[in-house]
């Protein structure tokens, strides 16, 4: 199946198409091909409805040059869930080629696809799913949180995004013109040297990951200075929802650990480009320092994902509790510890590497030491429910699966912590096991649960109850049957990214991990038949602004809210100010004053675009394109330091009509 | 950082004259925000700094600081960026008078010695590519070259925005909106200075003793 | 490929399920056995707290839920108890020390480089991952295999690693432990097997196209049959000199497994050293000369005395690529190679290996 292109001779490098040919068009592929073909008729019919229905101008004015945070973030939402159907698919691939390929049979997949399918779906699952949801609600969610009216700097935050959007798109274009990487999702050198991974696939990597890490670090920035500089009057820092607090925890640990990742990916960049000596095997290089720095960052990683999935438990407990969250200071606390701690563990993650007893077990130790505020965060959820009136709504039933769910695969995690342990699970399938049990248990349900418990907010209807059920209850039995076989694997000692294995004793257990990827993808499909299905019936499922009789600011708005969020400043008085409003009988006042607002601007579009055709001309080395792009990009960002008229009111008169349209009739 | 600027700073007119609207209750958030950049930039820098320490004694049977560097070249190199600095404070010191010609005079006045600057680290990087030093050459002279490098662009991009603010504040003066991008620049070059202050002592000095 | 998957097949394989061989759990050696004993350790220790979470994370949301006929207990304002704070870091942290203090005792016993504590006399072994098969070495016999690792049950196993190329990791479950392989550099393992039969081998760290076929039998046998495996492979003509070395090194797929009756001396510290190729200065040499404060101006033009990498390229399918002309036309006159060896030797008298 696996065609292959002529490669042994020396490459040539034309001045116009760089290293680009036309063998590198997989039009060979039966599966991209038809891949292909899918998108392009997909893309056609969007295109044709959107013509039809004249929505080009709309969707060009009001979103994609809206700095409006509240469409940022559900961009960042509508790019998580794009970009899930691809990771899936990739994961798909994998349980089923590794399913059939037992005992001499090779499956479906030879190894040039399937190890390119598995960096695909490692990169995209993290980089472009989990970071874009939870960007996306700490985006939709935080600033009205803190009673703001938009982020600190509202063109940066549009520019992130769009830099994330170039990133993941750099990625799928790999999907049909040349290969991605072949190198496992972090890329450990020497494989992936210039040496041992010749051609374009690391170069997609690394470029995509440049790209999308530029918005990354600079949404991290924008949120925490939203964070110290936009609270509304009278919020102190521990007046914050917990939600709040976990985000700025976040955007700490982004703006901390993202700038290792540029300059480690920029090593990596130089050595495969420039014939540097960062990390190859000879003239004074060290493939081990590159271990070290990718995990420098990658071990925050995994904390930048989770955190702000704490804080969106933690509202959703206690809202459908009844009750304020229970401890919020030991909350705040038990965060801030995290944070701080995710930065001295980086060495577990290669406890094999041959570094002495003192040092393996100082790591192990500090791992282990992680478990201590995580364990009480979950205790406090629980004493949160304790004397509640809990009501179990979906978002609920999503917190209740991820406390168990993840509570389990922190127990496996710590079992990782123990080095001597490690040496025998380590690379296993039981690890693989263990962080898709805290992703999947502790990100995605998260992600579920947020999108269920703030949808009303941002679109003025509920989602459907009975799908959302089904989709959770598909989810959790599919997750179990799709990783608990991966953990008894890794107790038998199976490794990971295996492309065939002869032993035919593993294979039931493959089935029966393929068989819940099934089950997983029905709980997707629940999922988007959800939206489809409460979009078509939002009349039935409308709602007011507070539907579920929720205790922080977000809730004070309209559903959804106005570009403004509020009407009027508000002045805080004390945590869960919402419940307090509510219960002092709270009503905005009908003497509205003109607001000021911060204009649209295609600037960050225009500046991403350019950033992705710098990144692909730089993948196939078509100079010419690379320098134009480039100095494009930087004459645009200084043009758009000229314009000086950013900004602008809206007069009390719209904002007395908006608020009366927003009123339940 | 250019981008860093935004419709929420400086003093507005609004329909009610300036800033008297209870909606602006908020400072600017510039300061901090580009402050948190900065650090963000400064572990990049750190990142390098350890791969320096990590890489720098690695020279693959090659060229060693000591057959490399000369002192006098970088310390001539280092007065520079120095006195690049006092004379953006000076030319700060003349904003906040109100004086935009000396202003821009002391800012051109930066910019030259921030150009001279780079153009004799340039003439160095060419200088070890040369003679085959470059960092393709070992380990140390890849850390080398990165290390510096990236310090270089830095001051190179502090140029064109220090060109790009000049022509702005020609055309606007100083206003509230441009004393607020001059300050900003005005950290980002000191910082620059700061790193470059760790450079030559780690990079150079430490290395030749 | 679907038809393949049979279903008497399938019915067959549900039938040994019982058999399957849980290696980590029920190990063959002494390290494993340890392993193992840690993960129970720490598995029970957690479940202290574990369990009750679990139970609470169920049972409460029942027991409190809204609809619940009696909502007298409704405590709509409480949320901090110190009583419950005092437990809630206490328990775990009390757990956490007790976890702590047996993975501190267990890293340092269970250390891979520290030699095990066993009376018999160690087996030494040096292995080599390839692209993508392994080598082992055994230099007190001079003799090495390909994809055959051969053990005497009872004895420790001093395994030294090193790699030609990427990484990979040294894997046999039934015995425990895993390390590194990396090039250039060495790690150390120490294994031993307490019972008599044949261990799945692989490498667990992915390494490129050949990777999933980098498998290999660990054989431990009795003291007599180990003798006479050697001898058998001493049998062998085939012979793994330099020469022949720089043949097996080139990419292959699912090598089967070989005999090299008799092996070059010190050809692993010339693979470590990345200089078993003609005209290539070794890494240790190399380290000498940069500690001595690097080869000076003089020293630029050696560059291709101390490249690697590149010669080893590869395409995307693990093909090798042309090799860069640079290091093809100049190793003719050059004889840098034979010092190094005998300082790489000297540094291991040193450091009393």
């Amino acid at each position: 199946m696996a065609t292959e292109p002529a490669l042994t001779a020396p490459e040539t490098i034309s001045p116009i198409f760089g290293r680009l040919t036309l063998d590198w068009i997989p039009y060979h592929e039966p599966i991209l091909v038809g891949t292909f073909a899918g998108i392009v008729l997909g893309g056609i019919a969007v295109v044709a409805l959107m013509t039809y229905f004249r929505l080009w101008v709309p969707l060009w004015r009001d979103w994609l040059t809206s700095v409006d945070h509240k469409k940022i973030g559900i961009m960042y939402m509508i790019l998580g869930f794009v970009m899930f159907i691809r990771g899936f698919a990739d994961a798909l691939m994998m349980r089923a080629q590794q399913a059939l390929a037992a005992g001499g049979s090779e499956g479906y997949l030879p190894p040039h696809h399937f190890d390119q399918v598995f960096t695909a779906h490692g990169v995209i699952m993290i980089f472009f799913v989990a970071m874009a949801f939870v960007t996306g609600i700490m985006n939709y969610v935080m600033p009205q949180q803190i009673g703001a009216r938009d982020v600190a700097f509202p063109f940066l935050n549009n520019f992130s995004f769009w830099m994330t959007v170039a990133g993941a798109l750099l990625v799928n274009v790999s999907l049909f013109i040349g290969e991605f990487a072949r190198v496992g999702w972090l890329a450990f050198p020497p494989l992936s040297g210039s040496a041992f991974s010749h051609g374009p696939g690391v170069d997609y990597y690394l470029w995509s990951l440049q790209i999308a890490g530029v918005g990354t670090t600079l949404s991290g920035v924008n949120l925490i200075a939203t964070i110290f500089k936009m609270r509304a009057k009278g919020m102190k820092l521990f007046d914050m929802p917990v939600f709040t607090w976990t985000t700025l925890c976040t955007n700490v640990l982004i703006v901390a650990a993202f700038p290792v990742l540029t300059a480690t990916l920029t090593m990596l960049t130089l050595d495969r480009y420039l014939g540097f000596h960062f990390f190859t095997n000879d003239m004074g290089g060290n493939s081990m320092m590159y271990i070290n720095l990718i995990w420098i960052w990658g071990h925050p990683e995994v904390y930048i994902l989770i955190l702000p999935i704490f804080g969106v438990f933690s509202e959703i407990v206690s809202t459908f509790s009844g009750k304020p969250l229970f401890g919020y200071k030991t909350m705040v606390w038990a965060t801030a510890c995290i944070m701080v701690l995710s930065f001295v563990v980086w060495l577990h993650h290669f406890f094999t590497m041959g570094s002495g007893a003192n040092v393996n077990a100082f790591f192990g130790i500090t791992t282990m030491i992680i478990a201590v505020p995580t364990g009480v965060k979950i205790f406090n959820w629980l004493f949160t429910m304790y004397k509640g009136r809990v009501r179990f709504e979906v978002p609920m039933l999503w917190t209740t699966g991820f406390i168990v769910t993840f509570t389990i695969g922190g127990m496996t995690g710590v079992l990782l912590a123990v080095p001597p342990v490690d040496f025998q699970l380590h690379n296993t399938l039981f690890l693989i096991a263990h962080f898709h049990n805290v992703i999947i248990g502790g990100v995605v349900f998260g992600v579920y649960a947020a999108v269920t418990f703030w949808w009303p907010k941002a679109f003025g209807f509920k989602l459907d109850d009975k799908w959302g059920r089904r989709s959770f209850w598909f989810w959790f039995v599919g997750f179990y049957f799709a990783f608990m076989p991966l953990y008894a694997l890794g107790l038998m000692g199976v490794t990971r990214r295996l492309n065939a294995y002869m032993d035919q004793a593993w294979q039931i257990y493959f089935v029966v991990a393929a068989f819940g990827a099934v089950l997983i993808a029905c709980g997707i499909a629940c999922g988007f038949i959800n939206f489809a299905y409460s979009i078509i019936n939002r009349k039935k499922l409308a709602c007011g602004p507070d539907p579920w009789d929720a205790r922080t600011l977000e809730w004070a708005t309209q559903s959804p809210p106005a570009p403004y969020n509020f009407p009027e400043n508000i002045v805080v008085h004390g945590r869960d100010e919402w419940w307090r409003m509510k219960q002092n009988g709270f009503k905005w006042s009908t003497n509205y004053q003109p607001i000021h607002m911060p204009n649209s601007t295609s600037t960050g579009i225009v500046l991403a675009a350019g950033a992705l055709v710098f990144g692909f001309a730089m993948v196939w080395y078509i100079w010419w394109l690379a320098a134009i792009s480039l100095l494009g990009c930087i004459g645009y960002a200084i043009a758009h330091t000229f314009n000086y008229d950013r900004d602008h009111w809206i007069p009390a008169s719209v904002v007395a009509a908006t608020e009366r349209k927003g009123e339940p009739a | 950082m250019t981008m860093l600027d935004t419709p929420l700073t400086g003093v507005v007119e609004g329909p009610a004259g300036p800033d008297a609207h209870p909606d602006h209750h908020h400072e600017s958030a510039t300061p901090i925000g580009f402050w948190i950049y900065l650090m963000s930039d400064c572990i990049i820098f750190a990142t390098l700094f350890a791969t320096y320490a990590v890489l720098g004694y690695n020279y693959a049977g090659g060229p060693a600081p000591h057959d490399l560097f000369e002192p006098g070249f970088v310390a001539i190199e280092t007065a520079l960026l120095l006195f690049s600095s006092i004379t953006f404070g000076v030319a700060m010191l003349k904003a906040e008078g109100g004086n935009l010609n000396a202003t821009t005079l002391w800012l051109v006045i930066t910019g030259i010695f921030g150009l001279g600057f780079i153009g004799m680290e340039i003439y160095e990087f060419r200088h070890l590519i040369h003679i085959g030093a470059g960092p393709e050459r070992s380990g140390f002279l890849s850390a080398f070259f990165l290390l510096v490098g990236t310090h270089g662009l830095h001051v190179t991009g502090g140029l064109i925005w220090l060109v790009t603010l000049i022509v702005q504040l020609r055309l606007r003066g100083l206003i509230p909106a441009n004393m607020q991008r001059l300050s900003t620049l005005s950290m980002f070059w000191h910082f620059l200075d700061l790193v470059w202050i760790g450079v030559f002592s780690f990079v150079y000095l430490v290395r030749l003793i | 490929m679907l038809d393949k998957l049979k279903l008497p097949a399938l019915l067959g394989v549900v039938a040994v399920l019982s058999g399957c061989n849980y290696d980590i759990l029920s190990p063959a050696g002494w390290v494993g056995e340890q392993q193992r004993n840690l993960l129970v350790i720490s598995t029970l220790l957690m479940l202290i707290v574990i369990i009750p979470v679990l139970v609470m994370a169920v049972w409460f949301p029942l027991r409190y839920r809204a609809d619940r006929k009696d909502l007298s207990d409704y405590a709509p304002d409480w949320a901090h108890s110190n009583k419950i704070e005092y437990m809630v870091w206490g328990g775990p942290i009390v757990i956490i020390i007790a976890l702590g203090a047996f993975t501190w005792v267990y890293t340092h016993r269970l250390d891979p480089y520290r030699p095990l504590d066993i009376a018999a006399e160690p087996v030494e072994v040096e292995a080599v991952s390839l692209d993508w098969k392994w080598l082992f070495i055994y230099p007190e016999q001079g003799i090495a295999t390909i994809n055959e690792l051969a053990i005497p049950e009872g004895r420790p196993i001093n395994l030294r690693l090193t790699s030609s190329t990427v990484m990979n990791t040294f894997s046999v479950p039934a015995l425990g432990g895993m390390i590194y392989s990396m090039a250039g550099m060495e790690t150390k393992l120490h294994l031993v097997a307490n019972e008599i039969g044949t261990f799945a081998g692989r490498s667990a760290h992915y390494s490129g196209p050949g990777f999933s076929g980098m498998t290999f039998d660990t054989i431990s046998m009795s003291e007599d049959d180990f003798e006479g495996w050697v001898t058998k492979v001493k049998l062998s003509s085939d012979d793994l000199t330099r020469a022949n070395y720089l043949k097996v090194e080139t990419p292959s797929f699912n090598e089967p497994v070989r005999y090299f009756g008799k092996v070059d001396d010190g050809l692993f510290d010339r693979i470590r050293g990345l200089c078993v190729e003609e005209g290539k200065v070794c890494m240790d040499h190399m380290m000498m000369i940069d500690e001595q404060g690097g080869g000076g101006l003089e020293g630029i033009a050696d560059e291709h005395k101390y490249e690697y990498d590149q010669d080893r390229a590869i395409d995307g399918f693990g093909r090798p690529l042309p090799r860069p002309e640079a290091s093809l036309t100049t190793h003719d006159n050059d004889h840098a190679s034979a010092a190094p060896l005998r300082l790489a030797q000297d540094e291991d008298i040193a450091n009393g290996n």
